[in-house]
């Protein structure tokens, strides 16, 4: 392929892949060793009444206000989790079940019950997103890239992803100390004056948004994925926090590449004519990776006692 | 739910040279459900002791440690270090949780982990540098795991993982020593060199207070015992708190008379 | 129009569809109880996402042999075929690696439903694969829904529920405790396989009524809002049926109202409000309970703490303890006791000595044990236990 077709069709949408997969994974690999693995399900869940109340208040589909309302959604979700789980003594996992689905339902009929007709807002497309419609038209070739003009043309959603991407890893590497110290012994953490709920809301809210501005872009499956499978597999390969990260790293940009260019490829190879969905793809790629890591990985078994709980 | 305790406010609660001890606990109750675990314990440890917190499965003796330290929070009490709010003083508090509280399969390795009892001084960002190294590595020599250092945490035995737990500990360079069943499930190796270096602490002027489940080592070990029940049974020296009459009250039925005279 | 699909007039299909939701409300209500009291309410996510590709690929097959695909029992047979496959690599990634089962569900749940995605992207390619709706397996749709289909819900609600009734004695006590299930000769493993079956049978044939994303929320909300009501699990069972029969039954009956009344979310958001009301009110567990009976416990504390402060004579530093005490009229506005205030304090001082005492001694080691700081002796011992106790007291009373 030549740059004149690459850079205007497809470096934008790898680029943006690349980002959102890695923005969900590193975070993603503090919220598995902490158990909160399913926290990037339920946020993803609960972007959907956000979109569906910003488009109501501001009564477009401009980014912003979207972003913003799914942002909202994701803090009120894991703040209705936290306060179900404490009032109601109910175990973690139960707790998100009962708040992400009634929030996800109150969105689909919020959705069904507004006029949305006219403008592009289902349920689908925040689900697996529009990767393959993020084209940079104004590119002609690689010269593009260096080319002021023509890079005030790319798609909005790519500078909004580099620059997410950027805060989660600025954000990791700033507080990685305190997060792998309060991961690691809680109690510990405490007796020497970390702030260890703060440290697990930061968590969360990072998280919440790579997960906010990745949909925006790639859809919500996307999200959960590369929440899990990439430092999930990554787990698999060492037992070095600092490796898994970068292994997670590895693994998120591999699924991205891999699986975009399937999406868009594969089915040409197997003589069909239309792409499938490269969101989709993406997360079968990485569930690959995990298949895989699961079992050859160095690392796949415990090493450690179990826990007692 | 406000609680008033005046040390969460910041004043000092007395002039009483009992607040100024490395720990005083006045009053302390905590309850998990709606009944207390420890109801109000008056507790003051001294620099240059080493005290054990003892009592039957349930009798506290864990909460009475994590309340002390503020990771549980009580009901009513007050607690203070040096006179001052636990808070203020955290920097000279050093604390041994349980070896189950932790996931030992967690990716990391021994030096990592007894790196941690410097937070304080590395911060954030601040390179590790070699001071920092130097008292990592003594802090391992003195539980003698120096050799461990490179390794994996999930590949430690039971006393080997409370041994760096301990060195942890001893990174911090605390004044004030709280450690949670130090004991518990370790080798008999592994107990005779985490008694040498608390006696060795006590012997440097700094407190230690550790919860122990065992009347039999007791007074071999500790020359103070804190015997608990949900509230303070007796507080002294082995002689004087290991009576008959205390130990009944403390453990009820659930110790055989033959064990107390033991302890006794 | 509400009043007429409550008493299930609003037609054949209708009606079907609402006793259908309804049976499988209470089935699912009750199995995710289980599923709720084993700690494992999550699990039941994996296996309704897991279900897309087994939908997707069904409807392939049937096209590729020449059907037209839209047949509801084949596909839900698919789903059933996948939803389990997603089960077991759930069940491998757990017990085979060193990931936790919230990761082994997360990355189950998310590899499935992105691989059935882009086999619904290959379908919509397909020829025949134009009008699939199979969309409407993500959310469930019951409007134009075929008096087949109908019968189907309506049926395998029926038998979900059955199997439930005939092993909930079984998944009762291994929820509760697999370890006393074992050792009473049960074979847990089984019976646990059992539960997620059953789960599953749920997951598919919630799936056309209430969708796949949504099927979960049918498992989860109504066992944890059966779980404020009652400690006891047979109990709890049976208000999780209730609950989840009530949520189907009302939650259909109003979609069927309108159109834009989608079925799925709005059984999900009854189920949410009865969930919200035991959270709020429940006896049991409810929160508004809870903060009072704390806030009483915390009084009784304190007012001890302090009664105790006070017949020793020493300092109370706490203000709430203070505040509490001149409340109840023990102490005066200047933290000095009142008469009642000597009188209860010294009370208080005799019940703790003669705790201490009867703590002490062997002979009340049954008595003992009732020790929690706050129940007053007497109404442990009879008053001539009491005075024999005191005896004992002798000068130590007075010290």
């Amino acid at each position: 392929m030549t740059g004149a077709e690459f850079v205007p069709l497809s470096l934008p949408p790898l680029v943006i892949g690349i980002c959102a997969a890695i923005a969900c994974a590193v975070p993603g690999n503090f919220l598995l060793l902490r158990k909160q693995a399913l926290i990037g399900d339920a946020i993803s869940h609960v972007v959907l009444p956000g979109i569906v109340l910003a488009f109501l208040v501001t009564g477009t589909l401009s980014a912003w206000p979207m972003m913003i309302g799914a942002g909202i959604a994701a803090l009120v979700a894991v703040g209705l989790i936290e306060a179900v789980r404490r009032l109601g003594r109910i175990e973690p996992g139960a707790a998100m079940g009962v708040v992400f689905t009634a929030m996800f339902a109150g969105g689909v009929l919020l959705l069904e019950q507004s006029d949305t007709s006219s403008v592009h807002l289902d349920v689908e497309h925040a689900l697996y997103g529009n990767l393959e419609s993020l084209i940079w038209l104004d590119a002609v070739g690689w010269s593009s890239v260096f080319d002021p003009e023509a890079l005030a043309g790319m798609p909005p959603e790519l500078w909004r992803m580099v620059i997410t991407t950027l805060v989660v890893l600025v954000m990791c590497v700033l507080f990685w100390r305190p997060l792998k110290l309060s991961t690691f012994d809680e109690g510990f953490a405490q007796t020497i004056g970390l702030p260890v709920n703060l440290i697990g809301l930061g968590l969360v809210v990072t998280a919440a948004i790579a997960a906010v501005a990745a949909f925006d872009a790639v859809g919500s499956i996307i999200v959960i994925a590369m929440f899990i499978c990439p430092p999930a597999a990554a787990r698999m390969m060492t037992n070095s926090l600092e490796a898994q990260v970068l292994w997670s790293v590895v693994f998120a940009t591999v699924s991205a590449v891999l699986g975009y260019v399937l999406a868009g490829y594969g089915p040409l190879w197997l003589g069909f004519e239309n792409a499938v969905s490269a969101a989709g793809m993406i997360a079968t790629v990485s569930g690959g990776i995990l298949a895989l890591a699961a079992a050859f990985g160095p690392c796949r078994t415990r090493s450690g006692a179990p826990v007692e709980a | 739910m406000s609680l008033d305790l005046i040390t969460t406010e910041g004043h000092r609660v007395t002039s009483s040279t009992e607040f100024d001890a490395p720990l005083a606990i006045r009053g302390l109750t905590v309850s998990y459900g709606e009944k207390p675990a420890v109801f109000s314990v008056d507790a003051t440890f001294h620099p240059g002791e080493m005290t054990a917190i003892i009592g039957p499965n349930g009798a506290g003796k864990s909460t009475l440690l994590k309340a002390a330290l503020g990771i549980v929070k009580p009901l009513s009490g007050l607690i203070s270090a040096w006179g001052q709010p636990m808070a203020s003083e955290r920097a000279r508090i050093a604390y041994v949780p349980q070896r189950a509280s932790v996931d030992w399969d967690f990716p990391t390795r021994v030096l990592d982990v007894v790196m941690m009892g410097q937070y304080r001084s590395l911060g954030l960002l601040r390179r590790v540098s070699g001071a920092h190294r130097k008292i990592t590595l003594d802090s391992l020599a003195r539980v003698g795991m120096e050799s461990f250092a490179s390794r994996q945490i999930g590949q430690l035995s039971g006393g080997q993982q409370q041994r760096v737990f301990l060195a942890r500990a001893l990174a911090q360079e605390a004044d004030l020593y709280l450690l949670d069943e130090p004991f518990a499930g370790v080798d008999a190796a592994t107990e005779k060199a985490i008694i040498s270096v608390l006696q060795e602490l006590r012997a440097a002027g700094k407190t230690v207070v550790a919860v122990h489940h065992d009347l039999a080592t007791a007074p071999e070990y500790f020359d103070r015992v804190f015997l608990i029940n949900t509230t303070r049974i007796a507080e002294g020296t082995v002689a004087e708190a290991f009576t008959q009459p205390n130990l009944q009250a403390a453990y009820g039925g659930r110790l055989a008379t033959a064990q107390m005279g033991a302890a006794i | 129009m509400l009043f007429e699909a409550l008493t299930l007039q609003l037609g054949y299909n209708a009606t079907l569809v609402t006793v259908g939701a309804m049976l499988l409300g209470i089935a699912a209500g009750a199995t995710g109880t289980f599923l709720f009291l084993g700690k494992r309410a999550l699990v039941s996510d994996a296996i309704s996402h897991a279900t897309l590709p087994g939908v997707a690929l069904a409807f392939m097959l049937m096209v590729a042999f020449g059907g037209e695909g839209r047949s509801l029992l084949g596909l839900l047979l698919g789903s059933a075929v996948t939803s389990a496959i997603g089960l077991i690599c759930v069940s491998a990634l757990t017990h085979r690696t060193r990931l936790s089962e919230d990761a082994a569900i997360g990355a189950v749940l998310s590899v499935f439903f992105g691989f059935g995605i882009v086999l619904l992207t290959v379908i919509q390619s397909m020829n025949a694969g134009r009008q699939a709706g199979l969309e409407s397996f993500l959310l469930g749709s019951t409007a134009g829904m075929l008096w087949n289909d109908a019968v189907v819900i309506a049926l395998g609600g029926t038998l979900v529920l059955l199997a439930v009734l005939i092993l909930r004695r079984p998944m009762t006590t291994v929820a509760f405790d697999p370890e006393f299930a074992a050792g009473a000769g049960m074979n847990v493993r089984r019976i646990e396989l059992a539960m997620m079956g059953l789960a599953m049978a749920i997951t598919v044939v919630g799936l056309k009524i209430v969708g796949l994303i949504l099927i979960v929320a049918l498992l989860i909300i109504p066992a944890v809002a059966a779980r404020f009501w009652s400690h006891r699990v047979g109990h709890v069972v049976l208000l999780a049926g209730a609950f989840g029969g009530i949520a189907g039954y009302v939650g259909a009956a109003i979609s069927a109202t309108a159109p834009a009344l989608p079925t799925g979310p709005i059984i999900v958001l009854v189920a949410f409000a009865i969930f919200l009301m035991s959270l709020l009110i429940a006896p049991a567990r409810g929160v508004l309970a809870a903060m009072l009976r704390h806030r009483r416990f915390q009084a009784q504390v304190h007012v001890r703490q302090g009664l105790l402060a006070l017949a020793t004579d020493q300092p109370i530093y706490e203000r709430l303890t203070l505040r509490l005490m001149k409340r109840r009229g023990l102490v005066r506005a200047d933290g000095v006791a009142t008469e009642t205030g000597h009188a209860q304090a010294a009370r208080a001082l005799l019940d703790e000595r003669r705790w201490q005492v009867l703590r002490s001694d062997p002979a009340h080691a049954d008595a003992a044990a009732h020790y929690d700081g706050l129940t007053p002796l007497d109404t442990v011992l009879t008053p001539d236990q009491l005075k024999a106790l005191d005896q004992g007291l002798g000068p130590r009373a007075a010290t």
